[in-house]
């Protein structure tokens, strides 16, 4: 039979890898069709809420229950008590250290969960709360993290010894009952030597603030303990859900088989959604004790106020360079403020994540990072929001770095990037900091850029700005912002990656049916990211099935293969890695049934797109609709019925995706308004798997940046109260305050990844705080600005334009 | 942010919402789009035992120009305020203000009447009112009455209504002039950093007569008297202009919050009246 579709409309038909396919989710997500914890009710579901504290530092005297469980409704109310029998009442964390699960004797931030109401509805669970009396004694409250390491003041008293000495802590030494670990990274010594015989050294502070994921679906959980079978079911917002069933296992000694975690639709993660709650094992605790399902979802202030806030970092930098300004050593210095439990989701051997990327895409010679982490009273966290471990921080620090010492050279800072860049022949390239960027090609990006925006131009304007304004004829100034970025991400490798002794590898699973159509489970869980569409489509290609017969299941530990969850832009990376590997498994059995069925020798027929033909005659062939088929239905001589693969995948690298920003902004100085007139983002994340699906994730990190950049923080007061616990406060970006955006890339694919693919999802977020940031400080650095700390918000930028003078 | 219990009561008639009101006292609050009362009763902020909703209440709907007079039904929402052509004749700094509160949603439920009366300062409305010189209609008891817009704030969230009382309409006299509405804010949804509203009347290429109030920058909306004294007479020119300014910073009184320290609030109010100074002039 001659085949009358071309070849092009066959590898259209696929819908494979570089197709802007729509999002196969999106259908149910915007009609409200969507499945979210909050949606799951049970027959006889009770529910649950906190009692939290409403001081930041204090001990408790007494808790007494006796009014909440008069109220009618109410089954229970658990408190630290309750659960110390069953060793729940504390819990250990994902870095190592250990955290109330309710609180043990004393509070250690406002909102920290004292006791758990369990009711037959959520309204009579929330008067219930009201009735709980706890008598606080309050003590003295730390929110600064040097003040910690000074202060008599000891937080956490379970981690200091009876004699008074300091136990070492899960990273090593520790030198005041306030501090959590000191990690270095790099030569100190040397860095040093280089930096005070250098032609010129630029040294700086910057305060990269507290800010929280906020995803717009809160934490939750429901659990559901049935006693006659002794299985256990947790649903929850849980980005890791198989790394939930191992820990939740672990602590409540309930054998793995008998414990089965669902993560259903997930609005949202960005990190927030990697670690666990007191909450979670709060609702399973009731469900053990009730007998019935508990569901426990918290409200955005609980999940501004307690749940997982990201950086609050403290950075302190030297770098060092020749006239010329090629760079010659950079010293990094960290205060980590932790809060009152060090609850980072980073690998365990990485309690800084993996801020030692902080030398950039720079070829750097010599390095040297420390960080302290330090226990204040605040909410625990630190986890990577939309970003991979603190990659963020260590972003924005080299690139502030690098702007100042533009400065300090009188020099353009995108020529200075011009002058240091780790050059295209240099890869694979070992950072001073230890690790090995796979691939790059920097200077093609950033030339594309400048081109781009016509970065001449724009200084050429700025400049004449700069003369409008001395003259008096404008109130508005106009920044450039730069940046250019190297994500690392894809944790990672097992030989040095693992979370609480888990290695970070990740798997994938494939059925064929014998109709020529699929279905592969991952382990990993979409929040948003579009996993259903997209590694559908590089199983499209790989084994050549439309993507629209490939049906993606994730967030089921009793289906989906161990995986260790979506975070740090690591399920394309390792995951999609997994799918491709599998892919080619379920390709090598496809070829040795198509040469049977071609009566050829395996060796014989070679793929092309959808089908097995034989060489040198593509008349004769079989689709992968006839060789499913047949897998099936025809007895093969040495093969197994089925078409099935599983793959679990050890990347042998991180991935290194980079970009280049620039971001022209205009800053009303009267009103410290900000207008971002032009924001062009150029990304590399090596193979485009769906052009539109980057583009969104994209728009979105730069949202979020943006956010970050220009106002989204949590902050505290003196007394440890948190002062932007709701959305009046908190900046989210709606549609009105975000700009246009003009993206842009280049391919450089990642050498060991099977289909070359980086990841996407937060390079933008990465890259993109730092530009914003850039573009406002350099509209003052003509003015004498050398660095201001975020967030940018307007009284912030006022207070810069005040300090240099401009309303005089 | 789940509220406690509470009775919900949906009169048709004032005489039932009085009544209700003089049964509970200040454990009754009535509710017109709730867009203040609902969130302050999720918070637990505010304790209201009794909840009276006035949507069925007839009469304090519409918006009516009669005489040069303009009244408008407490229930009026800021959306009818934007969507009404003859608002938008007869007083146009109505429009540019409601288009500044909050965003679609809330506008489509908040009302001018609970905008007014609930006395927060960081709502636009009474501080547009001070501006317009509008008479606040009160009904209660002892029957009908009415007060000035600049006699009716006394600190946050306390008025001159009593609690027996329910706010049924506002009412003032079409302002003559050019007008401007001025807000800086954060982002969409937020009360304002420092907003300023003002009217401005023109004879002779000099100001015959000028109105100036001021939102968010004390516990009460400002109207500035002397403010508006210092640009008559004048052809409202820079030197003017900073007078006007210098007088309304004498009649501030803004505290530092997440929006910013006093100095920044002093230094907004100031820019962002001069603005609204600036436009309303053009438009006189």
């Amino acid at each position: 039979m001659k085949d009358e579709v071309t070849r092009e409309e066959r590898v259209a038909g696929l819908k494979g890898l570089g197709c802007s396919r729509k999002r196969v989710e999106d259908a149910r997500f915007t009609q409200g069709k969507g499945n979210y914890v909050d949606d799951i009710k049970l027959p006889g579901m009770l529910h649950g809420d906190f009692v939290r504290s409403p001081y930041a530092h204090a001990r408790i005297k007494s808790i007494n229950i006796d009014a909440a469980m008069a109220l009618p409704g109410v089954t229970a109310v658990l408190t630290a008590k309750d659960l110390e029998p069953l060793g729940l009442h504390w819990m250990p964390t994902l870095a190592g250290d250990k955290q109330m699960v309710l609180a043990d004797g004393k509070v250690l931030f406002q909102g920290q969960e004292v006791a758990f109401v369990v009711a037959s509805d959520r309204y009579v669970a929330a008067d219930a709360v009201e009735l709980v009396e706890v008598d606080y004694e309050e003590l003295e409250v730390i929110v600064d993290p040097f003040k910690s390491l000074q202060s008599d003041v000891v937080l956490r008293e379970d981690l200091v010894a009876e004699d008074g000495s300091i136990p070492n802590g899960a990273h090593g030494p520790r030198k005041h009952p306030n501090h959590i670990f000191t990690w270095e990274a790099g030569e100190e010594e040397a860095t040093n030597q280089v930096i005070d015989n250098a032609d010129v050294v630029a040294t700086e502070e910057m305060y990269y603030h507290r800010t929280h994921p906020c995803p717009l679906e809160t934490c939750g959980s429901v659990a559901s303990m049935d006693k006659v079978n002794g299985k256990l079911t947790l649903w929850g917002t849980f980005q890791a859900p198989h790394v939930v069933r191992t820990v939740a296992s672990l602590l409540s000694g309930i054998e793995e088989h008998n414990i089965r975690v669902v993560s259903p639709d997930i609005g949202g993660g960005f990190g927030n959604k990697v670690g666990v709650y007191p909450g979670y094992v709060c609702s399973i605790v009731a469900s053990i004790v009730t007998g019935v399902p508990v569901k426990w979802v918290e409200d955005r202030m609980e999940n501004l106020m307690s749940t997982a806030f990201a950086r609050d970092y403290w950075m302190k930098g030297k770098i060092s360079a020749t006239k010329e300004g090629k760079i010659t050593g950079l010293h990094c210095h960290v205060t980590a403020d932790h809060g009152a439990f060090d609850a980072c989701a980073d690998p365990t051997k990485f309690p800084a994540g993996f801020m030692n990327i902080c030398t950039g895409s720079y070829d750097i010679p010599v390095a040297y990072l420390g960080v302290d982490g330090v226990y204040t009273n605040k909410a625990p966290g630190g986890v990577s929001y939309r970003c991979s471990f603190r990659v963020t921080e260590a972003v924005y620090f080299i690139e502030r770095m690098i702007e100042v010492l533009a400065i300090e050279l009188n020099m353009d800072p995108a020529e200075l990037r011009s002058i240091n860049f780790i050059k295209k022949e240099q890869f694979p390239y070992t950072a001073a900091l230890g690790w090995e960027y796979d691939s790059g090609d920097y200077q093609t990006a950033w030339d594309k850029a400048l081109l781009a925006v016509d970065y001449k131009g724009l200084r050429a304007e700025q400049a004449e700005r700069v003369e409008a304004f001395k003259r008096g004829e404008t109130r508005k100034v106009m920044g450039i912002g730069l940046s250019f970025f190297t994500e690392i991400v894809g944790a990672g490798p097992v030989k040095n990656c693992d979370i609480l002794g888990m290695g970070m590898f990740d798997s994938c699973e494939i059925r064929i049916h014998p109709t020529g159509s699929a279905v592969a489970r991952l382990g990993t869980i979409s929040q948003g990211q579009g996993h259903a569409t997209t590694f559908a489509q590089i199983l499209a290609t790989e084994i050549g099935l439309s993507a629209e017969s490939i049906t993606i299941e994730e967030g089921d530990t009793d289906t989906a293969p161990y995986g260790l969850g979506t975070y740090g832009s690591r399920s394309t990376p390792v995951a999609g890695a997994a799918a491709a590997m599998a892919g080619r498994k379920i390709r090598a059995k496809a070829q040795m049934i198509a040469a049977y069925l071609l009566e050829v020798h395996d060796n014989d027929v070679e793929f092309d797109v959808d089908r097995f033909v034989v060489k040198g005659t593509p008349e004769q062939f079989k689709t992968m609709k006839e060789i499913a088929y047949a897998a099936y239905n025809q007895a093969i001589p040495g093969l197994e019925p089925g078409l099935e693969a599983v793959s679990y995948y050890d990347p042998p690298n991180m991935t290194y995706p980079f970009g280049a920003y620039v971001c022209v902004m205009d800053i009303d100085v009267d009103t410290g308004v900000p207008e971002i007139r032009r924001f062009y983002a150029l990304d590399d994340c090596g193979t485009r798997i769906n052009p539109m699906v980057i583009e969104g994730q994209i728009h979105g990190g730069l949202t979020e940046a943006l956010a970050v950049a220009l106002g989204q923080e949590i902050a505290y007061d003196d007394m440890g109260n948190v002062k932007t616990a709701t959305l009046m406060d908190f900046f989210l970006p709606t549609a009105w305050e975000v700009p246009n955006y003009e993206t842009d890339f280049t391919v450089t694919p990642s050498p060991h990844h099977p289909i070359g693919a980086k990841g996407v999802g937060e390079s933008p977020h990465v890259g993109g705080v730092p530009c914003f940031s850039n573009a406002v400080q350099d509209a003052f650095r003509p003015f004498g600005n050398r660095h201001t700390n975020m967030p940018h918000d307007h009284w912030r930028i006022w207070q810069t334009a005040n300090n240099l003078g401009m309303h005089d | 942010m789940i509220p406690a219990a509470f009775e919900y009561y949906r009169p048709t008639d004032m005489a039932g919402v009085i009544a209700l009101l003089q049964e509970h006292g200040d454990d009754a609050r009535v509710i017109a789009g709730g867009h203040s009362l609902i969130p302050m009763m999720k918070l637990r902020m505010a304790d209201v035992p009794h909840l009276i909703d006035l949507q069925a209440i007839k009469g304090l709907n519409g918006i009516a120009i009669t005489d040069g007079t303009v009244t408008i039904g407490a229930m009026v929402t800021q959306h009818e305020i934007i969507n009404s052509a003859e608002m938008e004749k007869a007083a146009p700094i109505m429009k540019e203000a409601a288009l500044q509160i909050a965003d679609p949603q809330v506008r489509y439920m908040g009302t001018v009447g609970g905008n007014v009366a609930n006395g927060d300062p960081g709502n636009d409305m009474p501080g547009l009112m001070q501006c317009l010189n509008a008479q606040f209609h009160l009904t209660g008891p002892d029957g009908d009455r009415t007060v000035d817009a600049r006699d009716f704030y006394e600190a946050a969230y306390m008025t001159d209504r009593e609690d027996e009382e329910v706010l049924t309409a506002v009412s003032f006299a079409a302002p003559v002039g050019g007008f401007a509405y001025e807000k800086q804010k954060r982002k969409i949804g937020d009360y304002a950093t420092a907003a300023a509203a003002v009217q401005i009347s023109k004879e002779g290429g000099k100001v015959a007569a000028a109105s100036i109030a001021m939102t968010n920058l004390s516990d009460t909306p400002v109207w500035s008297d002397s403010a508006g004294a210092a640009l008559v007479g004048t052809a409202c020119d820079d030197a003017a202009v900073k007078a006007a300014v210098t007088a309304m910073l004498g009649d501030i009184d803004p505290t530092e919050d997440n929006r910013g320290p006093v100095a920044f609030k002093r230094h907004a109010a100031g820019i962002v009246l001069g603005r609204a100074i600036t436009r309303a002039w053009s438009r006189a």
